[in-house]
């Protein structure tokens, strides 16, 4: 009676909206959190994410609002990512009705927050989401290597992705959200090769993340990534797929799902 | 109209208990409280938790809480989830070694590191996700088919002294004790509030069990 893997639909929330960037560029609009998030969980959602893609921070309390209507709703696990720089803030997000937050730029600028907030929240709901962008392919050095990057793939912070992911493991993360800034936006499919040294590399669960453009990219991440956990947006949002789909395409790659 | 109390100790978010118990008790009113009063006259007791036990057992001697928590226990329908659970035990193995309520003999452990799966796969700790409970009977199973996926996310579980108290399992490099009852006790180690169908109809029977 293995543990199932999971299928997470992403959904990024600009001002109170679903919108889903392809390379974080255009964005289009797929429509209304709460009605979305109750689609999910009704087709059969492990968890859901939330990420807050609002630049402004006087409308963060949209989001907020977004995550107590879920929370009132929809019984699964919810975490919301975007934004979370202080104590204050995950607090803000965990009355809400959010089970974790996903901590990205400020466990960057400053990793002893991720060790704070595990210990003042405890780490299974301290999730620190990796951006990361192949900087070597390895084809001369024979050592791929991906750094790690910040302000949505826009700012490269010199720091090696699987040193980071298990610094963030040592200090407190309970899952690691792991997002090819490569990948994201093209539907090409995971990079597999990094969710494969991540997933080996820490003892926490890794969610796969960034370039999901079909059903059998999502157990590959599975297979060949060693994820825990599969996230995908766009193919869910515009009906393209549904989640109980993915679930049946896993199963008959024996995959272990929740039906 | 009967109550529902989730004691309020201070640690984590219950608006999401209470939402669940909400939705599927039928005329219930649910108060998450700190106030010994109001939980003790409460004709239901959820007993919630998250996070680490040595803060968790702090804020309870500190509140007064474990008393309470202690005095329910022996006196009407209770519910113990995660690390409510837990902190009934003796002793847990979290924070170098934490003593806990005591009102079920036997320890809480860590999951060993380096576990792999049948597949070869490592097994992550925390124990994160859904995965598949083993029932024996008990009223607050009704309903709920053989082998139903709750979701769990824990480091630590319990080890009952005594294994007839165990009413689930669960397999986790290793069959663990996941739901345990004794009289008007019923304690869980995954998070029904957060398990959908099946989570919910547990919370249901707990609205409507009368303890025995």
């Amino acid at each position: 009676m293995p543990l199932a893997k999971r299928i997470i639909p992403c959904l990024d929330v600009d001002a109170g909206r679903v919108v889903k960037g392809v390379k974080f560029v255009d964005i289009r609009d797929a429509g209304d959190p709460v009605e979305i998030a109750r689609r999910y969980d009704a087709e059969g959602a492990d968890e859901l994410t939330f990420l807050d893609i609002t630049a402004s921070h006087e409308q963060r309390d949209t989001m907020v609002h977004v995550v107590e209507q879920v929370a009132g709703e929809v019984f699964i696990p919810l975490t919301v990512g975007g934004g979370i720089r202080e104590l204050s803030d995950i607090r803000r997000m965990l009355n809400a009705g959010a089970d974790k937050v996903a901590i990205n730029t400020a466990a960057v600028s400053n990793p002893e927050f991720v060790r704070a907030a595990a210990e003042r929240f405890g780490s299974q709901c301290i999730v620190v989401a990796i951006d990361a962008k192949q900087v070597d392919d390895g084809a001369q050095s024979g050592q791929p290597r991906w750094e790690i990057f910040t302000h949505g793939g826009r700012k490269p912070t010199g720091l090696d992705a699987i040193e980071w992911a298990r610094k963030m493991a040592d200090y407190g993360a309970g899952e690691i959200l792991l997002t090819s800034m490569d990948r994201d936006g093209t539907r090409n499919g995971f990079d597999l090769a990094l969710t494969r040294v991540v997933s080996d590399a820490v003892d926490v669960p890794v969610i796969a993340s960034g370039g999901v453009g079909k059903l059998d990219d999502l157990a590959d991440g599975v297979i060949a990534g060693g994820a825990d956990a599969v996230l995908a947006a766009s193919i869910f949002h515009f009906g393209e797929y549904s989640i109980a789909e993915a679930k049946r395409t896993l199963a008959a790659r024996a995959i272990e799902v929740r039906l | 109209m009967s109550t529902i109390a989730i004691i309020d100790y201070g640690m984590g978010n219950l608006h999401s208990i209470a939402k669940a118990v909400e939705r599927v008790a039928g005329n219930t009113r649910v108060r998450i409280s700190a106030d010994p009063a109001t939980i003790l006259a409460a004709d239901r007791v959820v007993f919630p938790g998250v996070g680490g036990i040595g803060h968790t057992m702090q804020e309870l001697a500190r509140t007064g809480l474990g008393d309470v928590a202690r005095e329910v226990a022996g006196s009407k329908p209770m519910l113990c989830i995660c690390v409510g659970m837990q902190a009934l035990f003796e002793r847990s193995e979290e924070n170098g070694g934490t003593p806990c309520l005591g009102l079920i003999g036997g320890a809480v452990r860590r999951f060993a590191e380096g576990m792999s799966g049948a597949d070869g796969q490592a097994l992550k700790v925390p124990h994160m996700g859904w995965n598949q409970v083993r029932q024996q009977e008990h009223p607050l199973w009704e309903g709920i088919a053989q082998d139903s996926r709750f979701y769990f996310v824990h480091s630590y579980y319990t080890q009952p002294a005594d294994s007839a108290l165990v009413v689930g399992r669960a397999d986790y490099g290793g069959v663990f004790c996941c739901a345990l009852a004794r009289e008007n006790l019923f304690a869980v180690q995954f998070h029904p509030e957060k398990s959908q169908h099946a989570g919910l109809a547990l919370l249901g029977n707990f609205s409507r069990w009368d303890g025995g």
